[in-house]
């Protein structure tokens, strides 16, 4: 089993930002920088599908990122939690329009052979939730998204997605394209270990194929702040008050 | 002529709230490129009924794909059918939801076509050959401003984003085929299964009201599920705390790795305001919280607080907004 897990570097999001002049990027000095939330979930369960192989050894998850050179501490992690070895399809401008971004992991990805590509359902920064479905129409694979399960039956992928409300048994025949939800698996601590084997084990580095953006990013901006918090009072005392004023004020009752 | 498409999401033979978003946002671009609104609508046989409700909404022709292999969602069958319709020439854009299916179809269309996405859209406009949006990111702490460039445009919106809006059409319905027979589909989706509890869900409901760890126990929820039916268009949420420890089912969960949602009313109860959760609730139109403890981060972003404990509070309210229903 030849797994790819893609991979996003991002800021810690327990801050508050600051947007950079011209106001087309966020201000990244003082930021702690890890893998995107949903991505490490994918990491997760590649390793365990690996794992769960009777020989583990002939299986092998690699880890492909998109970025400038600092991505490769975000491989280094995802290695020392167990991936095999990791690409870094280098580029220095940040990107933003999924179709570019999806095409040059695909160009990548085609060169591999990989029964099973998964990507986190979106990322955590930029969070469009369109990459690892386009990169997989650009391959002309099917995809499945945004699952909270995955088991695999032969060459058959037995998965649920959640929905709003409910949720949906899918199957597909590998090879295939799959992002992930939360759920499925919580992402390892690296060991001492793995750590000092991460740092052996081979990353390469290779220039991204990049196309022309057509969904260009114009402004960042902080949101407006809400109108600061109102508190009406205490206790159950305060509920009929809380009616009025969502039936004369807000008008939602 | 430019002409907008909407894709009109259904379930189990029922259109969902975000097909009549779709066809108004589809509307208003339609008014001013002086075009029509064309919905499309798969299902299985019966769905062509549906029909209807879209034209009241603004659709002047309802492209309809009944065919057995839609009793559930058929990605590769729909995508391939709304690519080929979009791939016309004489559509201006595509808007779809960014429910839990429109996520899915959106970025598969667009791909197909070659053109850009717009995602999860909470503003935009359409002046001729650019398409401006607003997109938040960084879990809705920072506000991101695209350029779009390219026709036929996709873009999907945030639930809410836009509020159905009735603007009575024709409706003229066609009978189309999906050029990818069903059965051939590579992905197929086995069963669709509701999960038990209110009858609305975090994709169609007005109002949110939400629990957290400071309902103290799962039995407790019963609390806010009788909330929820006083209101009568409510549906129920939860922190990721609480879908953690299996109180509510994952997809209750709201916040950065949950759902995004933005109802007219979202109510708070016994929810601290944690970062992940307020970046999928920050948008709601009005936010009341009821949290024991006045320093919680929750009260810094609602519209009401009420400090005191939630359990002794929440019956009292539920039976004052059973009340005032029954005034209204």
């Amino acid at each position: 089993m030849k797994i790819a897990v893609l991979i996003k570097r991002v800021p810690d999001m327990d801050v508050r930002f600051k947007i950079a002049p011209p106001g087309t990027g966020i201000d990244e000095s003082g930021l702690k920088f890890d893998i995107s939330d949903f991505d490490g979930y994918a990491v997760e369960a590649a390793l365990q599908i690996k794992e769960k192989q009777a020989d583990p050894a002939a299986s092998e998850v690699v880890v492909i990122s998109l970025g400038p050179d600092v991505v490769q501490e975000t491989l280094r992690k995802a290695m020392s939690m167990g991936a095999d070895r990791a690409v870094q399809l280098k580029h220095d401008a940040p990107l933003h329009d999924p179709y570019v971004i999806a095409g040059a992991l695909a160009a990548e990805l085609k060169t591999g052979t990989y029964d099973l590509i998964m990507f986190g359902r979106k990322s955590i920064d930029t969070a469009n939730e369109a990459t690892g479905t386009i990169a997989a129409e650009r391959l002309g694979l099917p995809v499945i998204t945004a699952l909270s399960k995955l088991e695999i039956d032969g060459t058959t992928l037995k998965m649920r997605r959640e929905l709003e409300g409910a949720y949906e048994l899918v199957e597909c025949a590998m090879p295939a394209v799959v992002t992930i939800d939360e759920g499925i698996a919580r992402p390892r601590y690296p060991s001492l270990k793995g750590i000092m084997a991460a740092k052996k084990k081979p990353l390469e580095v290779k220039p991204a194929q990049v196309g022309e953006e057509r969904y260009k990013l114009e402004k960042m901006e902080l949101p407006p702040e809400r109108a600061a918090g109102r508190i009406i009072g205490e206790g159950k005392d305060a509920v009929p008050e809380l009616v009025r004023l969502l039936k004369e004020e807000a008008k939602v009752l | 002529m430019a002409n907008v498409l909407a894709f009109a999401e259904q379930r189990g033979g029922e259109l969902r709230r975000a097909a009549l978003e779709a066809v108004t946002a589809a509307r208003g671009v339609a008014d001013s490129a002086r075009g029509e609104v064309h919905a499309l609508l798969f299902g299985a046989a019966g769905i062509g009924a549906s029909a209807a409700k879209l034209a009241a909404h603004g659709a002047d022709v309802v492209f309809v794909c009944e065919d057995a292999a839609f009793e559930h969602y058929n990605p590769e069958a729909i995508a391939a059918t709304v690519a080929g319709r979009l791939g016309t020439g004489e559509y201006r854009a595509a808007f779809f939801v960014a429910s839990a299916q429109g996520r899915d179809l959106a970025p598969r269309v667009a791909a197909k076509l070659k053109v850009p996405l717009a995602s999860d859209v909470t503003e935009f406009s359409v002046a001729g050959d650019a398409v401006h949006v607003k997109h938040p990111g960084y879990t809705g702490k920072v506000i991101q401003s695209f350029k779009l460039t390219g026709s036929p445009a996709v873009i999907s919106l945030r639930p809410g984003a836009v509020l159905p809006r009735e603007n009575p059409k024709p409706g003229r319905t066609e009978n189309i085929q999906s050029p990818v027979p069903g059965p051939q589909s590579r992905v197929r989706v086995t069963a669709t299964v509701r999960a038990e509890g209110a009858k609305l869900d975090l994709g169609e409901a007005p109002v949110i009201i939400s629990g957290g760890r400071g309902l103290k126990e799962a039995g407790n929820f019963k609390l806010v599920e009788d909330l929820a039916s006083a209101f009568g268009n409510a549906a129920v949420g939860a922190t990721r705390a609480v879908t953690d420890d299996g109180w509510r089912p994952h997809s209750d969960q709201i916040g950065q790795t949950g759902r995004l949602v933005s109802p007219q009313l979202y109510i708070a109860c016994g929810i601290s305001g944690a970062i992940q959760h307020l970046a999928g609730m920050r948008t709601s139109k009005t936010i009341v919280a009821i949290n024991r403890d006045k320093e919680a981060p929750i009260f810094k972003i609602a519209d009401y607080g009420i400090v005191g404990d939630v359990l002794e509070i929440l019956p009292v309210l539920t039976a004052a907004v059973k009340e005032a229903k029954k005034g209204a």
